[in-house]
């Protein structure tokens, strides 16, 4: 590991001006993903800025009826937290899939939404990786690419975005809001993450120097029913190969509401607005339900060996929406 | 349950823009205050091991996956190997070396032997330190990924066998001890004697110097 300067952060106006003032510094909250690059030497950035002790660690109600939550909030407090658990079950099982208890206790919201892919490649600073080192080229193309994306890759990268929480804040219509050298902002998180085209580099539209202050939740609607399903190599502690955040309301047979989002398939959260438009106003049968996911993954080109995610995905969306279902 | 994140502590961390390699941290360890001057690369792991010779917690994997450094940070459970010391200025940090009382083992550590459950025992202390984080955490209401829909929120969870699992999914052990593990831990489940000897049972982070 490379040397580095350290300061605390005492105000996130002051993290965002030491941040402006040191090109290529990284914010630490937990530190579980940053500290791991740091140690493969995929980053090596000249100061830290401890922004784990600002006073960002509240989960707050909205007057709209909906939730703030701070941006070191740690993933095990948001999962336990009874205003997520009992109005927002999808992100409470969503946190509680991913990582281990240990890391749960330790990582935050904000810090969770910017952790990189687990691409192999991208890890490997020996291998050509084009989110890495833009130009070097993507092995992983031709190369182990099982656990990678089905949807939205491009030719120059394969990853997919890791978070569990980010599939279902996408399914929950939540807002990241940034504090930066230009002023606040707030960025849908369906949109937060970016598709890598040709800037596989950029995983986020987080611009330099911004913060992540907090995620806002709209309020969650009566009437909603809400799961998260992930299918993984082991059955803990392993990341999704595909995973998916279902909002499902249903009236007199039809589904009157319908949110889905699938994580392990993409470089983003993959919200599936084709899947929804099928189910809006259908009978709520597995009949719709798969003719919903049929719709979502006709864009899938899988590669040589993750085909098998395809499939996957399907049978998740149906089972899923028909547990959903069946308690409405 | 506390899930408050406040200051604590802090005489030599610089708040301008440091560009030095080292400061200087202040570590409460097993009720042990330490001052000393740390490289900003160094993880609490190295710290322990190499600085204050608090050699229980094992650095295995060195990249968060297998749980063998876990320790105890404001009696929360976490990998030290991925926590870097200068962060961790006033905290109140728990090794496995501060969970006995004297030469009366801590009931965690009594099971561990009663049940056998190691073999080589490199994996052990963060094994006894997680499973001591894992019944705090069902005690004071945090859900894990099996714990019913329909639990009640923030009531305490009864550690079942699956719960066990599940909870201690994040310390991997190579000698496949796994079954007495569960065994061990759920001998002490529910055990109202799961403070230790340098941290009588309170929590948060609350206390700052």
């Amino acid at each position: 590991m490379k040397p580095f300067g350290y300061v605390r952060a005492g105000s996130v106006a002051h993290a965002v001006q030491v941040a402006a003032e040191r090109p290529g510094a990284r914010f630490l909250g937990g530190g579980t993903n940053l500290v791991d690059l740091m140690k493969l030497g995929v980053e090596s950035p000249p100061l830290l800025i401890d922004v784990s002790r600002l006073p960002l660690d509240r989960i707050e109600e909205l007057p709209d009826g909906g939730l703030r939550i701070g941006a070191m909030v740690r993933n095990s407090d948001l999962a336990a937290a009874p205003a997520v658990r009992d109005r927002y079950p999808v992100l409470s099982q969503a946190v509680l899939s991913g990582a281990s208890g240990q890391l749960r206790n330790t990582a935050t919201t904000g810090g969770n939404l910017l952790q990189r892919t687990r691409c192999l490649y991208f890890q490997d600073v020996t291998k050509p990786c084009n989110k890495r080192a833009p130009g070097t080229g993507c092995p992983a193309r031709e190369g182990a690419h099982r656990d990678l994306a089905v949807l939205g890759h491009s030719e120059h990268c394969v990853a997919t975005q890791p978070s569990d929480l980010a599939v279902a804040l996408a399914a929950l219509d939540a807002t990241v809001h940034l504090h930066g050298p230009d002023g606040e902002r707030g960025v849908p998180v369906t949109t937060f993450h970016r598709l890598p085209g040709d800037r596989p580099d950029r995983d986020t539209v987080i611009r330099t120097g911004e913060l992540i202050t907090a995620v806002e939740l709209p309020p969650a609607l009566p009437g909603l029913h809400m799961r998260y399903r992930k299918a993984r190599d082991r059955s803990s502690f392993a990341f999704a190969l595909v995973s998916v955040a279902a909002v499902l309301a249903v009236r007199d047979g039809a589904v009157r509401h319908a949110a889905l989002a699938y994580g392990g398939l993409a470089h983003r959260p993959w919200r599936a607005r084709a899947a929804e438009a099928v189910l809006h106003g259908a009978s709520a049968t597995e009949d719709t339900f798969a003719r919903a996911a049929d719709a979502e993954l006709a864009a899938a080109r899988p590669l040589r060996d993750n085909g098998f995610k395809v499939a996957l995905a399907r049978g998740l969306t149906v089972g899923v929406l028909a547990d959903l279902a069946a308690r409405a | 349950m506390d899930s408050s994140n406040r200051p604590a502590g802090g005489a030599g961390v610089p708040r301008s823009a440091a560009t030095g390699e080292r400061s200087e941290v202040i570590l409460r360890v097993n009720g042990t205050t330490y001052t000393l001057a740390v490289d900003h690369r160094a993880t609490l792991l190295d710290v322990l091991r190499e600085r204050l010779d608090l050699t229980g917690a094992k650095k295995g994997c060195d990249h968060g996956q297998c749980g063998a450094c876990t320790v105890l940070v404001d009696g929360r459970r976490a990998n030290s190997c991925l926590l870097l010391a200068v962060a961790q200025d006033g905290r109140r940090l728990t090794t496995v070396e501060g969970l006995a009382d004297g030469l009366r083992l801590h009931p965690l550590q009594e099971a561990f032997l009663a049940r056998d459950a190691l073999q080589c025992g490199y994996c052990t202390p963060g094994q006894i330190c997680s499973a001591l984080g894992a019944i705090r955490e069902a005690a004071d209401g945090f859900p894990s990924y099996v714990t019913p829909d329909d639990a009640r929120s923030g009531a305490p969870v009864e550690l079942t066998d699956d719960e066990i699992r599940e909870r201690m999914s994040g310390n991997l052990c190579r000698c496949g001890a796994y079954p007495r593990i569960v065994e061990a831990v759920g001998d002490v489940r529910g055990a109202a004697a799961t403070g230790d000897a340098a941290d009588t049972g309170s929590r948060g982070a609350g206390e700052a110097s």
